[in-house]
């Protein structure tokens, strides 16, 4: 492939060493700068997740050993934050994925005006998270004046006060019309790479288009639904904008997930041991969906 | 035939509800900016009203949008024209000449981007305001240009990837050195990709909302972090939010619509292609 493979053993150690010299001042400052932006604050979190470290009473500082771990785990908010986390990513996935899936062989079809119809429903995932939250909260979720409420009114039912009744559910709902999209978008690049030698001959043997997505399409479908699970998962942990502007977390703790709750104990309580505890568990739980990701990626860098 | 009109007709049926509802709000929106504020809260929705640009005059003539509009555009150009700058060298040796860490590399350089920002918050956090940086635009310039170097990274470096191994050799024979070798040739070739990535990268600087939130304020914020302003009284002017809204999003969404397809990519690192 390259002229400029590593040399063997066999060859002088100076020639072997070479064309790394040569090109590691190109890779270095990304490299570089990278590893203080990964490794700088991973140690400070570190750190500080052992201190006692309010700044709002910055005198008192001090070794804590794992004084804010017990805090964390005992706060009532990080079972309600957990399940919170959990209720969020499963509900979006699972609305995004089977959405998704169902979506991109549909658009996949020829029809009239797919291209402006592909146009319009991709378009939500290039909306800014706080403009999408509020279009939302305000224009189409607002119990009174809300387009949701005229048309539930004109259904018959009465009007929901979704912050109010099923806030999280809300959240689920805005934050999946903005993945959706990322979805549909990944897997109809995959259905595109599925060639119509084996559709036509699924068809010719006589399979339904029922048998033909179970046994053609999701099969061929399955890497690229994983990497989407996978990806959406990394992103949707740390929703954090949308809770900003509709809920802030509330009522109570209702919508409270693991990202708010440590912006939470850092920027209103400015208890930074407390909320450096609270990073490293998000960094662990992040990296346990992050170890698969990059096995598979690392899978497809070898093709 | 007959039987192939038919079922373009029915996915035709099938498939425009569906893009409607999901662009349902963004149009509601375009049309609440063209409301005054009693036709943009009446209910039932009006959908036919005499247009108005008041709104847009009213958000505009507010100089703080303007600057907020300045704000996002400086830190996504910025960040994305430096991440460039990291990234081209990077790329390039990557791509042209592959060492035994070059795979491990990549994929570390991937592995940063799952860290995710609230466990950075407190001592990025702290460390900006030591530096004074907070709410600061270099701040947060520096801080996209970070969370979008691997992706840049990555897209180069699939880019290159893609160039003729034959071209490049045919200038060597020819005595090109490596830096006209990347200037006149591989710059010029892989353009294409070179602008849909730093596409991608000024689209998910525009949008990015965490760090924005937190490490800006009246004076840096960029238009996410602005917006979020409207969530307590001011939401109730829907007409403003509306056109506020939609002179915050438009230019993000016409670039995605442009560079979808570079999207998958860059976004799944090249797993799915």
């Amino acid at each position: 492939m390259s002229r400029r493979q590593v040399p063997g053993p066999d060859q002088p150690a100076a020639r072997r060493l070479r064309p790394i010299s040569r090109t590691l001042p190109l890779k270095l400052p990304s490299l570089g700068v990278l590893f203080l932006w990964a490794v700088v604050p991973l140690v400070m979190t570190l750190w500080f997740s052992f201190q006692r470290y309010n700044l709002l009473n910055p005198g008192e500082r001090g070794f804590a050993r794992l004084e804010n771990y017990r805090f964390l785990l005992t706060d009532p908010g990080l079972a309600r934050a957990l399940i919170n986390t959990l209720l969020l990513v499963g509900g979006v996935l699972a609305v995004t994925v089977v959405g998704g899936t169902l979506l991109a062989v549909l658009f996949d079809q020829s029809f009239f005006g797919r291209g402006v119809a592909r146009i319009l429903v991709i378009a939500p995932f290039f909306v800014m998270p706080t403009v999408s939250a509020l279009i939302w909260k305000n224009m189409l979720m607002d119990p009174v004046n809300g387009v949701l409420a005229f048309l539930m009114r004109l259904v018959g039912l009465g009007p929901i006060d979704w912050f109010a009744r099923a806030p999280l559910a809300a959240i689920v709902i805005i934050v999946a019309w903005q993945w959706l999209p990322f979805a549909l978008l990944v897997l109809l690049t995959a259905l595109q790479s599925l060639d119509s030698e084996s559709r036509e001959a699924a068809r010719l043997d006589g399979a339904g288009p029922i048998a033909s997505f179970l046994f053609i399409t999701l099969p061929h479908l399955r890497r690229a639904i994983g990497v989407v699970i996978m990806i959406e998962t990394i992103f949707l942990l740390m929703v954090f904008a949308e809770i900003f502007v509709t809920t802030a977390g509330g009522p109570g703790l209702a919508t409270t997930n693991l990202a708010f709750l440590i912006y939470r104990f850092a920027l209103l309580d400015f208890d930074i041991g407390v909320a450096s505890a609270g990073g490293i568990l998000a960094i662990v739980l992040a990296n346990v969906v992050a170890v698969f990701l990059i096995r598979s990626v690392a899978r497809n860098l070898e093709a | 035939m007959k039987k192939a009109l038919r079922d373009k007709s029915l996915f035709t049926m099938a498939a425009w509800p569906v893009a409607l509802v999901m662009f349902f709000p963004i149009f509601w929106m375009l049309l609440s900016g063209f409301k005054t504020e009693v036709e943009a809260v009446s209910s039932p929705p009006r959908l036919v009203f005499q247009p108005t640009l008041e709104n847009y005059a009213a958000v505009w003539q507010r100089a703080d949008y303007v600057r907020h509009a300045a704000n996002s555009v400086i830190i996504s150009l910025g960040s994305t024209l430096l991440a460039l700058a990291l990234a081209l060298p990077a790329a390039y040796a990557m791509a042209f000449f592959p060492t035994r860490r070059t795979k491990n590399a990549l994929l570390w350089m991937l592995s940063t981007k799952m860290l995710p920002p609230v466990g950075a918050l407190v001592p990025i956090y702290l460390l900006f305001r030591d530096l004074g940086l907070l709410d600061k635009r270099l701040g947060l310039l520096a801080v996209y240009t970070l969370v979008n170097l691997p992706i840049v990274v990555w897209m180069l470096f699939a880019f290159f990837k893609d160039v003729p191994r034959e071209v490049l050799e045919a200038a060597r024979m020819d005595g090109a050195g490596p830096a006209r070798e990347m200037l006149n040739l591989l710059l010029p070739l892989s353009l294409p990709g070179i602008a849909s990535t730093a596409l991608l990268a000024v689209i998910l600087a525009w949008n990015e909302s965490f760090w924005s939130l937190n490490l800006t304020a009246a004076k840096a914020a960029p238009l996410t972090a602005f917006m979020a302003s409207f969530s307590s009284p001011e939401g109730l002017f829907w007409a403003k939010l509306s056109a506020a809204s939609t002179m915050a999003i438009a230019p993000i969404v016409v670039f995605g619509w442009l560079s979808q397809r570079q999207l998958v990519r860059g976004l799944t690192f090249g797993a799915v292609k």
